[in-house]
């Protein structure tokens, strides 16, 4: 019925980190009277038929006060009371209801800093600047057409005291920014803007108490006005990714069942983990913290900690480590870490000493602004000892030097940047990539070189069957049989693979590390790796790329069933497109050599590297960085963090853990990976509108600073040239839309054709 | 001359009416789902007590 009905099944089947009571109560928040607010994250709601979907299902729960989705966040904020009917409520029912209407929910923690009062704040000084611009104008015009000079002089008045309060309320952001950068001893576009607008309110403030002709007052305003609207765009845009990014499921666990020493169950919050407690975790949970295995085997998954893509057998006595998920059998972990000391806190550890490019970097308006004001200062000074040497005349030397000012002020150039990388950013929303901020639109520009992690970035973390041997068909039917009873990823895989329908086995028995064991007309049969399948057989080499399971019968081998991981779609045609347009591409991964080498040469990389540690790959990319290179780093895991802090510009999926979210600079949520070469695309599209607005800016200061200069720039004049200049680079940053739009009407055509031509 | 008196505080008062309209949006959080607001219009209002 509309653009996305969900497929319900799939949903809950996708949502395999089911929420414990317990652990909403901990992310919700009490709001007295009984009721507690909960907010959910809903990253597939699309449309309005989403919207009332969502709103009516949880509705129609009897202990739902009230439920709200908010489509720009993608979000559900959800009232319930804690106690109905003298029951205390599960507030489970409320995930539940969203996932059967078919949408997954997760839940978020809201951070501090994300609320919206700097939006507000800016949206209010845009309304004030708004009015007082609007009111001001007016009043000119009826000057500027040539009122009488009592009433141009009572105009004034008014003007100067709209402007008065309008300056100081919508003109803060603009002083305290200038104020910092000239503490510490740097300029920045917004020295130029404070003192034109400052000086240009003193001039026509004394011009009117001495009934002058000219006043600039709605110079001033306007200009305000207009510079806010483009910092308001750049910040609206920003806190919508962060929004989008900070909605995602959290990797990391909110809280641990805590066994006590009566043989009491806990379930407290992470943070709360002391060295030495004892931890339960049960199959498909994620590990807490850093400890040691007490009881219990299991096979745990790696792949978002170190890159390594197959499961590890665990046994007491192992040591593990934070964010790695739990597998096939339950475990009591004793930490020996506390949570804020676990493998996270050490990468975020390595993380700020690698903080590279980012930090490093001064923006394309900042590096402009440091050659732009000491050369408009320069000029208008120049201008006021010229007018007043040879002149003789100092007032008209002032009217002249500060006109130039208001001439120069970097309108243009301060909706030049802004409004390009809002509209860059606005496309590549469209294709589902976040942009954090508008200096990773200028970094991706640059980049020459492209590292990317392997496993899950490349490869989606899920094994496919690629080669089976077997000595007859039942026994393939018999291996999917006994898989069907896992959760172990190269069970599921070879459960879902093609081919002839599983052999129903009634007691099938579990042996995490090994595999699954089955017993049918008095003989055994075994599922899992060689050593478990063949007690017999010798152990075998770890060089081969691919990941092998045995079924045996009676300790016979049967059939061998390998696995590699399954390519991201696009993978190819991303890396295609890169090669295509010179640049280097690079693996930069945590697994085995062998896989990775594979995976490069399917994929057709320039060059692999396996087996690198966090700091590895840091130093790989500060390595490339030395050479000269422009690196982006493509990655999702924990150990990537590091890297993605450090390289020149990172992006990652939005599959990604928590940590590496928030390192990079960019999210795609879409599955494809040609989400990569996209985004360089439109930044470098982006860049080039960017240095387009420049030239326009400067040519028109070209054009306009010697009217100054030659004392002709009457208000009028100012306006004038002031609001075309911003419209044409205005204009023109909006043509990068109109270019994304030939884009897709290009490759409809072609599919078109290609469907013609099938 | 004189009708400058009243028209000029007419014409900013209109401009403050404005101004306060656009602050109780902004209070009343119309800026905070712009996507969603675009939607609901469309949506039928169920909560409509039946005649």
């Amino acid at each position: 019925m509309t653009c996305c009905d969900l497929n319900t099944e799939s949903v809950l089947a996708m949502s395999a980190t089911s929420f414990s009571a317990e652990e909403i109560a901990l992310v919700s928040h009490p709001l007295g009277d009984g009721l507690r607010q909960l907010d959910l994250s809903v990253p597939d709601v699309h449309c309005g038929a989403c919207i009332s979907t969502i709103e009516r299902a949880l509705s129609a729960l009897p202990y739902v006060t009230k439920a709200r989705v908010n489509l720009t966040s993608r979000r559900v904020t959800c009232i319930y009371r804690q106690e109905f009917d003298k029951q205390t409520t599960d507030p489970t029912g409320i995930i539940l209801a969203i996932n059967s209407a078919g949408y997954r929910a997760h839940l978020f923690t809201p951070i501090a800093s994300e609320n919206d009062t700097t939006r507000n704040q800016l949206l209010l000084a845009v309304g004030v600047s708004g009015f007082a611009a609007t009111n001001i104008m007016l009043l000119s015009v009826s000057v500027w057409s040539g009122a009488d000079a009592a009433t141009r002089d009572m105009f004034h008045w008014i003007s100067a005291l709209i402007a008065a309060p309008a300056l100081v309320y919508a003109g803060r952001f603009f002083f305290r920014s200038a104020w910092n950068a000239l503490k510490h001893g740097r300029t920045n576009m917004d020295v130029p803007i404070s003192l034109a607008v400052t000086l240009s309110y003193a001039v026509s403030l004394w011009e009117t108490m001495h009934h002058g002709e000219h006043a600039w007052f709605d110079a001033s305003v306007s200009l305000l006005f207009f510079l806010l609207i483009g910092r308001t765009l750049d910040h609206v845009m920003r806190e919508k990714a962060r929004a989008a990014i900070n909605g995602l499921a959290r990797l990391a666990p909110r809280g641990a069942l805590l066994l006590m020493r009566d043989g009491s169950r806990h379930y407290i919050p992470i943070e709360d983990i002391a060295v030495g407690d004892e931890v339960a975790i049960a199959a498909g949970e994620r590990i807490p913290v850093d400890g040691t295995i007490l009881s219990g085997e299991s096979d745990i998954d790696l792949s978002i900690v170190t890159g390594e893509s197959s499961p590890v057998a665990v046994a007491g006595g192992s040591q593990v480590s934070s964010g790695a998920m739990n597998l096939t059998g339950s475990l009591v972990v004793r930490a020996t870490k506390l949570a804020k000391n676990s493998l996270l806190a050490e990468i975020i550890n390595l993380m700020e000493a690698a903080e590279g490019g980012r930090a490093r970097y001064r923006r394309i308006a900042d590096r402009a602004a440091s050659l732009y004001s000491p050369a408009v200062h320069l000029l208008a000074l120049v201008s006021f000892l010229a007018w007043g040497f040879f002149g003789g005349d100092w007032k008209h030397a002032m009217l002249v030097a500060v006109a130039v000012l208001i001439i120069t002020c970097p309108c243009a150039l301060g909706l030049a940047v802004p409004v390009v990388q809002v509209v860059a950013a606005g496309e590549l929303f469209r294709k589902g990539v976040m942009v954090k901020d508008g200096s990773a639109l200028e970094r991706l520009a640059e980049v020459d070189t492209v590292a990317f992690d392997k496993t899950g970035t490349l490869t989606i973390g899920v094994p496919r069957l690629v080669a089976t041997t077997a000595l007859d068909d039942r026994f393939i039917a018999k291996a999917k049989g006994l898989a069907v009873h896992s959760r172990h990823p190269l069970s599921q895989a070879l459960a879902r693979s093609g081919g002839p329908a599983p052999t129903p086995f009634d007691r099938v028995s579990e042996i995490p590390g090994g595999g699954l064991q089955a017993c049918r007309a008095g003989e055994t049969y075994r599922l899992g790796n060689a050593a478990f399948a063949d007690p017999t057989a010798a152990s075998p080499s770890d060089d081969s790329p691919f990941s092998e399971v045995v079924l045996s019968r009676n300790d016979e081998v049967q059939a061998r069933f390998l696995f590699e991981d399954t390519l991201r779609p696009g993978a190819r045609e991303a890396v295609d497109e890169l090669n295509l347009r010179g640049y280097e591409t690079v693996i930069v991964s945590g697994d085995r050599q062998s896989v990775v080498d594979s995976t490069a040469l399917v994929l057709g990389l320039d060059k692999a590297l396996g087996a690198l540690g966090p700091q590895q790959k840091v130093e790989e990319c500060q390595r490339l960085s030395a050479n000269g290179h422009r690196v982006l780093m493509v990655g999702d895991g924990i150990n990537d963090a590091p890297a993605l802090a450090a390289a020149h510009v990172s992006m990652a999926p939005a599959t990604a853990s928590d940590i590496g979210r928030q390192a990079a600079d960019l999210v795609f949520f879409n599955e494809r990976l040609e989400a990569v070469p996209q985004a360089i695309a439109v930044a470098k599209q982006a860049a080039k509108l960017i240095r387009q607005n420049f030239a326009l800016a400067i040519g028109y200061n070209v054009l306009a600073v010697p009217i100054a200069i030659a004392g002709y720039a009457t208000p009028l004049i100012a306006a004038v040239a002031m609001s075309t200049s911003s419209i044409i680079v205005v204009t023109n940053a909006l043509r990068l839309n109109t270019l994304g739009m030939h884009q897709r009407r290009e490759r409809t055509m072609t599919t078109t054709r290609e469907v013609n031509a099938a | 001359m004189n009708m400058l008196i009243y028209l000029i505080p007419i014409a900013l008062l209109m401009g403050a009416m404005g101004l306060l309209a656009f602050l109780w949006s902004l209070k009343s959080g119309q800026y905070e789902d712009l996507q969603g607001a675009a939607w609901r219009v469309l949506a039928d209002d169920e909560n409509e007590p039946t005649p």
